[in-house]
């Protein structure tokens, strides 16, 4: 079929349409003189414990035409002696460390797995590996925080698996994933994440983690988050407010939901985008005889995200749960997530490699394939301007963390909704290409520097799902996940060329500056010059502990505060209009699924439990006894109820 | 944030809260007068209609023309515009004298009329409210002011100009140093709807009895049928009982309490044959009246169609319900409770959410009781983008904030009671004020649904009880006045435009009601704004013995109400006559709104891309089956119209529409689509074969 015939047409202005000329490298990153005396990091393994003595300012990157990266083995009989492990000690020498704070010049060994030493002059034993990096930025690898590997969709599985899809994320220098489990409406969580875990234990390339969503609400669900949390390393669950009758959950228990996630100290993530009116429009669209792709994007407009945006802050504002956005995908959904931090909220956003580096004209692609390999949900904003907005957004810290939402059809997987676009399903390639899109649409241009860089590709994500320090930073007892990043090397996105399995790259064409040189997962070079040596299966899981500082130091705060109290009055002994309590006002019209466990709570309706809490209040009253019988015999309905045993 | 912020606070007692009341207000109060003046020669080229000046003979035949067909008025009104009669008017007076007329009362001497108003009186003793004259007053529209006589006979407005024309012996009214300004439209009552089977304690002839003493000559009152009844026969109930009880003419919007399929020829026949055009939607009250997304984008498509507005009380129901049952758990049973779990957000939420459905569906959307300050703002900054958005705010949020709440006279408090609650953020009223004069907002109603303490204290122990709802209806016009015009944020003619004209175009009343113009009705108030009065329950004209505004001192208060014609309040006394209101039929498709939504409709046609039928592999789907369960999951009940598909799931909806334009139809399609099927096969897969 006609892809690669279509090619140059769409692609020709990608990449190059840039409205800014590109920065020379170099100038603002240069670290302030001494900035690095102060630093929290532990260097004691520097010989003789003393620090170093004077800033050092790096050189300028004029030695471009020198070899890139030397890796050397030590010669000799020190490399007898470690021939069998010699890949699990590496030296790194003169790199610019870049952490999302500051930028030094040192060595970095490596053992085990783990960073043992930074510093200069290390004492390192004989026969380690050394990768020179002459100056070059090492920093920590990224985190992508959002991929769906193997994920199952109506009956068809993501043409990317855990090995396929890990080794694309190692090809771009992202040394740890955290994929999305899930389960089948109606099955089991824990079953559904252990077979995740089974999936990605036997070809996970990189360490890996795992958020679960939440497709239905029970009580038994309550239970299975509580013991994913407490003995499974889960501290993050997903919610749907989209996807009408297959995923999405209503408001209430959307505050349910909350509510558990904050008492378990997970945060909440939200696929935000108001199912109804999508289900709605999508019958309107399909019955104007509109079944192509183009009818994804009209039948998922920008506003139904922002207003989904709009109440699940306003839901978690109220259950005061940590909330983090999914898939940013368009400017007005990113402003309502700057806004709510501007007021307080403890909102986190993530915008994703394809919302950042492609927008949504391309639904309207003639070519079919090519139109539906963009679908994703939120779907790319048709405005051009999105991506330049979000990165701006993201550069100035009100979106905080990248994703990929890797999640890969095949086009003939694609074309099971040939002719009817609801059916495509959904999901962009992005894992590869994250961190090369970043540095190119924020770092070239100047928006950030390397250190945000490092925030949002990294730290953010550690820090905010409790990985850090082990992830998202380049300190003693780290984990060895690193990469050298090159910042010149200018290359083309191309499928050709790409390690995941599908054929075609959103980003096809794109001409991105900067890419990984050398990637360094669990202490193991698996990328360099261009090789890749990923080994299916190693990688591990990482669990990740409930109460996440970065997150609820706030939250604990404000939990504090937030105790509501009532006013304390003298009884009201006037008169009471006697109700004759009608049932039909009574008569809970059974809206929504009613969740099990509002039943235990709530078994008495809410509106009419008369008699709740009359006593704890008025309690504290003189005349307790005599006329508040009175008063309460009044009220009470007549035929009684239940739940009325303690009046006598 | 404000609810701690009021916690602490709340220690203060009831009373410091209530002496600030009405006096705190931070602007010095701005002198009345000055900025009102008008500017010379503007009356010029105004477009009102002034032919009946001086020709008798012609405004006889105009006056049988409109008795008998009174679905004629709108022709009446623009087949005229002599605007020469008019403007000669004009520059017979002199307009310096004029401007300072008001301020100075020196103008009152200034012109002379022919017939003496004390040899009128006894002539037509019998009829003597039916042909008046209106004499020395300022005509307030919201366009223009100018000063001109009204005389008016059989309930309309015959003639307005100077030296009027007109039979012997008809009645004058003297309205020097006043303005005369068309009647108050309310266009949010509640004054029949039953709250846990009690009936409000102002019903239908108290509270248009209470609405005529504040100035109010019209009232919309909200049909609340029961879920899941008839809604043309709540309709015939309510206007049953609205004919029988009111004083002063009235029309009904439509509450749609449960969706279903059915309600559509109901509503239909509601608007193309009971004079309904608006209808409200409930985004809170779970399990009652709510209404899902879904429903409610339903719901817009169908209002658009009908050429209606849609009405929403604004609230996320779903998360009152929860906070509701965490704050009984807690142990707060008081009315602070119920500001408690109805924040702010919640109101901005719903806002919003109807705001974004409401876009998607192309319909013209009415928020009711506007709040707080973030949901007027959401307001505003959808109308900058573009939105077809109304905004309504209410006496009570005007007037007054949420304080109250915590008072510790639990009557009081429980006053207040209302959804959305009144903002416990004090600068609120202000702000809101602001938004109103600017036109962000645009109508003020009243929400007067009001309960006495005996039935607001079936709550007494859980806030959840109490009946909702706050007077308003008679302070309406007198608070905004205080709040808006006598602060300098308006002047005389916005003040016309958010009590009266704005409600009439909105629901095209316009400009039958809402103008002071020749065949307009004489629904008409002489308005004295330096009158001072103080709103207390032992002075107010309702049955209810708590009035939320108690002890606030107001500027500017009705002289003299015309209501139909008649003189329904004079000299402080109310002459009322139970059942004497009309209903007032409103047509569909208001030229104020509906012009630009026509033309978006025009727009909004959305166009697919014509591709060549992709021809490479389709994947094998096997088992579909397991992701397909649906589970309801849209808020409220289900809508039993959309049960049968499931929507994402309905492989073959569609197949034929599109690709049936195309060449290579027949033998590649059917192999590719045999493919999709899934292997069960569904029930609704009968059209392919």
């Amino acid at each position: 079929f006609a892809i690669r015939k279509q090619l140059p047409a769409f692609f020709k202005n990608m990449g190059s349409g840039s409205p800014m000329p590109r920065q020379k490298f170099c100038g603002m990153f240069c670290p302030v003189e001494g900035s690095g005396d102060s630093k929290t990091l532990d260097f004691q393994s520097l010989p003789g414990g003393s620090r170093r003595s004077d800033g050092q300012v790096i050189d300028r990157q004029t030695d471009i035409s020198q070899p890139r990266v030397e890796i050397r083995e030590s010669r000799g009989k020190s490399a007898l002696q470690n021939l069998d492990d010699r890949s699990d000690r590496l030296l790194i020498k003169g790199a610019k460390i870049v952490n999302d704070d500051q930028s030094f010049c040192a060595d970095i060994y490596m053992e085990d797995g783990q960073i043992k030493q930074i510093g200069e002059n290390l004492i390192v034993p004989g026969g380690v590996k050394i990768i020179d990096a002459h100056g070059r930025m090492v920093m920590p690898g990224g985190i992508d925080v959002h991929t769906r590997f193997q994920m199952p969709d109506r009956g068809m599985t993501s043409v990317d698996d855990f090995y396929q899809g890990t080794r694309a994320a190692l090809a771009g220098g992202t040394t740890m994933i955290i994929d999305h489990v899930v389960p089948e409406p109606g099955a089991s969580l824990l079953s559904a994440f252990e077979q995740w875990r089974e999936w990605a234990d036997s070809k996970s390339c990189c360490d890996y983690s795992l958020h679960v969503d939440i497709t239905e609400w029970h009580k038994g669900v309550q239970e299975e988050m509580e013991a994913l949390v407490k003995d499974h390393g889960v501290n993050s669950f997903l919610v749907y407010l989209a996807y009408k009758d297959v995923f999405q959950l209503t408001d209430s228990q959307v505050y349910e939901v909350f509510s558990v996630i904050r008492d378990l100290g997970a945060i909440a993530q939200v696929h935000a985008e108001n199912g109804d009116i999508v289900a709605e429009e999508q019958r309107r669209i399909l019955e104007q005889g509109i079944t192509g792709p183009e009818g994804h994007v009209l039948s998922r407009p920008e506003e139904v995200e922002a207003e989904a945006v709009n109440r699940s802050v306003t839901v978690a504002n109220q259950t005061n749960c940590p909330l983090y956005i999914t898939k940013v995908m368009s400017k007005s959904a990113a402003d309502v997530i700057a806004q709510a931090r501007k007021k307080g909220t403890v909102v986190y956003g993530e915008p994703i490699t394809a919302s950042l580096g492609t927008d949504g004209s391309h639904y309207w692609s003639k070519n079919w394939a090519k139109a539906a390999a963009f679908i994703t949900s939120p779907p790319l904003s048709p405005d051009p301007t999105t991506p330049d907005y979000l990165s701006s957004l993201l550069s100035c810290g009100d979106l905080q963390v990248t994703g990929s939402a890797h999640c890969t059809f095949s086009t003939a997987q694609r074309a099971v909704g040939k002719d009817d676009f609801t059916l495509i399903p959904e999901g962009t390639n992005g894992t590869e290409e994250r961190m090369s899109l970043i540095w190119d649409k924020c770092v070239v241009t100047g928006k950030m520097d390397e250190n945000q860089f490092v925030a949002v590709t990294s730290t953010n994500a550690a820090k905010i799902f409790n990985l850090y320090p082990r992830k998202g930073r380049i300190a003693v007892g780290s984990d060895a996940d690193l990469v050298l990043w090159d910042p010149d090397v200018i290359k083309i996105i191309s499928a050709k060329s790409h390690n995941s399995n599908v054929e075609y790259n959103i980003f096809e064409g794109v001409e991105v500056r900067g890419a990984p040189l050398v990637v360094i997962s669990q202490g193991k070079m698996v990328l360099e010059e261009g090789n890749l040596h990923t080994t299916e299966g190693c990688g591990r899981f990482v669990g990740r502990k409930p109460f996440s500082d970065y997150v609820y130091k706030r939250i604990r705060a404000r939990s504090r505060l937030a105790e509501l109290r009532g006013v304390p009055r003298g009884l009201y002994d006037g008169p009471v209009c006697e109700v004759s309590l009608t049932p039909k006002t009574m008569t809970p019209a059974s809206s929504a699924k009613t969740s099990p466990a509002k039943q235990a709570a709530a078994g008495a309706q809410p509106v009419r439990n008369l008699h709740q809490s009359g006593f704890s209040l008025s309690g504290a009253q003189v005349d307790d006894n005599l006329p508040r019988r009175n008063t309460q015999r009044i009220v009470a309905p007549p035929g009684g109820r239940a739940n009325i045993t303690n009046l006598g | 944030m404000a609810e701690r912020k009021l916690l602490q606070r709340d220690s203060d007692d009831e009373g410091s809260l209530l002496s600030k009341l009405g006096t705190d207000s931070p602007k010095p109060r701005v002198k009345f007068g000055g900025m009102f003046c008008n500017v010379e020669g503007a009356y010029e080229n105004k477009t009102l209609n002034f032919e009946s000046y001086n020709s008798s003979p012609q405004s006889v035949r105009r006056h049988v023309k409109i008795k008998n067909e009174e679905k004629c008025w709108s022709d009446t009104f623009s087949d005229t515009g002599s605007v020469s009669n008019f403007s000669s008017v004009s520059e017979t007076r002199p307009s310096g004298d004029r401007a300072v007329g008001t301020e100075t009362g020196s103008s009152r001497s200034q012109i002379v009329y022919q017939t003496g108003p004390g040899h009128n009186r006894e002539h037509n003793g019998k009829r003597e409210t039916d042909r008046l004259i209106i004499k020395g007053g300022k005509i307030v529209n919201d366009d223009q002011s100018f000063y001109a006589d009204v005389y008016v006979e059989d309930g309309f407005i015959k003639q307005i100009g100077e030296n009027l024309l007109v039979p012997g012996g008809v009645k004058t009214v003297d309205a020097y140093g006043h303005i005369v300004i068309p009647g108050g439209i309310d266009v949010n009552t509640s004054l029949q709807t039953s709250q846990l089977g009690m009936s409000p304690s102002d019903d239908f002839y108290h509270g248009t009895k209470a609405a005529l003493a504040g100035g109010t000559t019209m009232i919309i009152d909200h049909v609340v049928p029961e879920p899941g009844a008839s809604l043309l026969g709540a309709y015939d109930q309510w206007k049953d009982i609205a004919d029988r009880g009111s004083c002063c003419d009235y029309s009904l919007h439509m509450d749609i309490t449960r969706w279903h399929d059915g309600l559509f020829e109901e509503m239909e026949s509601l608007v193309k044959n009971k004079g309904v055009n608006s209808f409200l939607i409930f985004m809170a009250y779970k399990d009652k009246f709510q209404s899902s997304d879904s429903q409610m984008y339903e719901m817009f498509g169908i209002i658009r169609d009908l050429g209606a507005i849609a009405q929403v009380h604004a609230e996320n129901g779903d998360i009152i319900d929860e906070e509701q049952k965490r704050l009984l758990e807690l142990g707060i049973t008081g009315p602070e409770g119920h500001v408690l779990c109805h924040p702010e957000e919640v109101e901005t939420e719903a806002v919003y959410r109807a705001i974004t459905i409401a876009k998607q569906a192309n319909c013209p959307l009415y928020i009711t009781k506007v709040m707080s300050k973030s949901a007027a703002d959401v307001i505003a900054k959808a109308r900058k983008k573009g939105m077809v958005v109304y905004g309504e705010p209410i006496t009570a949020s005007l007037g007054t904030d949420g304080s109250h709440y915590w008072s510790k006279n639990w009557a009081k408090a429980a006053a207040f009671v209302m959804s959305p609650p009144l903002s416990p953020d004090p600068s609120t009223p202000d702000y809101l004020n602001s938004l109103l004069s600017c036109g962000d907002l645009q109508v003020t109603a009243s929400g007067h649904s009001t309960f006495s303490t005996a039935q607001k204290a079936v709550g007494k122990d859980n806030f959840t009880l109490i009946p909702e709802g706050t007077n308003g209806i008679e302070e309406r016009l007198s608070i905004v006045w205080e709040k808006a015009v006598a602060t300098g944020k308006m002047d005389e003619n916005e003040f016309v435009a958010v009590t009266s004209t704005n409600a009439a175009k909105l629901f095209n009343l316009y400009p039958r009601k809402g103008r002071i113009a020749v065949g307009s009705d004489a629904d008409i108030v002489i308005w004295n704004p330096k009158e001072t009065k103080t709103i207390s329950a032992a002075t107010h004209a309702l049955t209810v013995e708590i009035n939320i505004f108690e002890g606030m001192e107001v500027r500017g208060a009705p002289v003299v109400v015309l209501s139909q014609g008649k003189i329904v309040l004079e000299g402080g006394k109310l002459n009322v006559t139970e059942g004497s209101g009309r209903f007032v039929p409103r047509k569909a498709y208001p030229d104020f709104i509906y012009k630009r939504i026509k033309a978006r409709s025009k727009m909004a046609d959305a166009r697919g891309v014509p591709r060549g039928n992709y021809d490479g592999p389709v994947h094998d789907v096997i088992s579909m089956t397991k992701s397909v369960p649906a589970t309801p999951s849209s808020r409220g009940p289900q809508c039993p119209g959309k049960g049968p598909l499931g929507p994402t799931r309905n492989l073959h909806q569609s197949g034929f529409t599109l690709s049936g334009t195309q060449i290579d139809d027949h033998i590649p399609r059917r192999s590719a689509q045999r493919i999709v099927a899934p292997p069960g096969g569904r029930s609704n897969i009968t059209s392919l074969s």
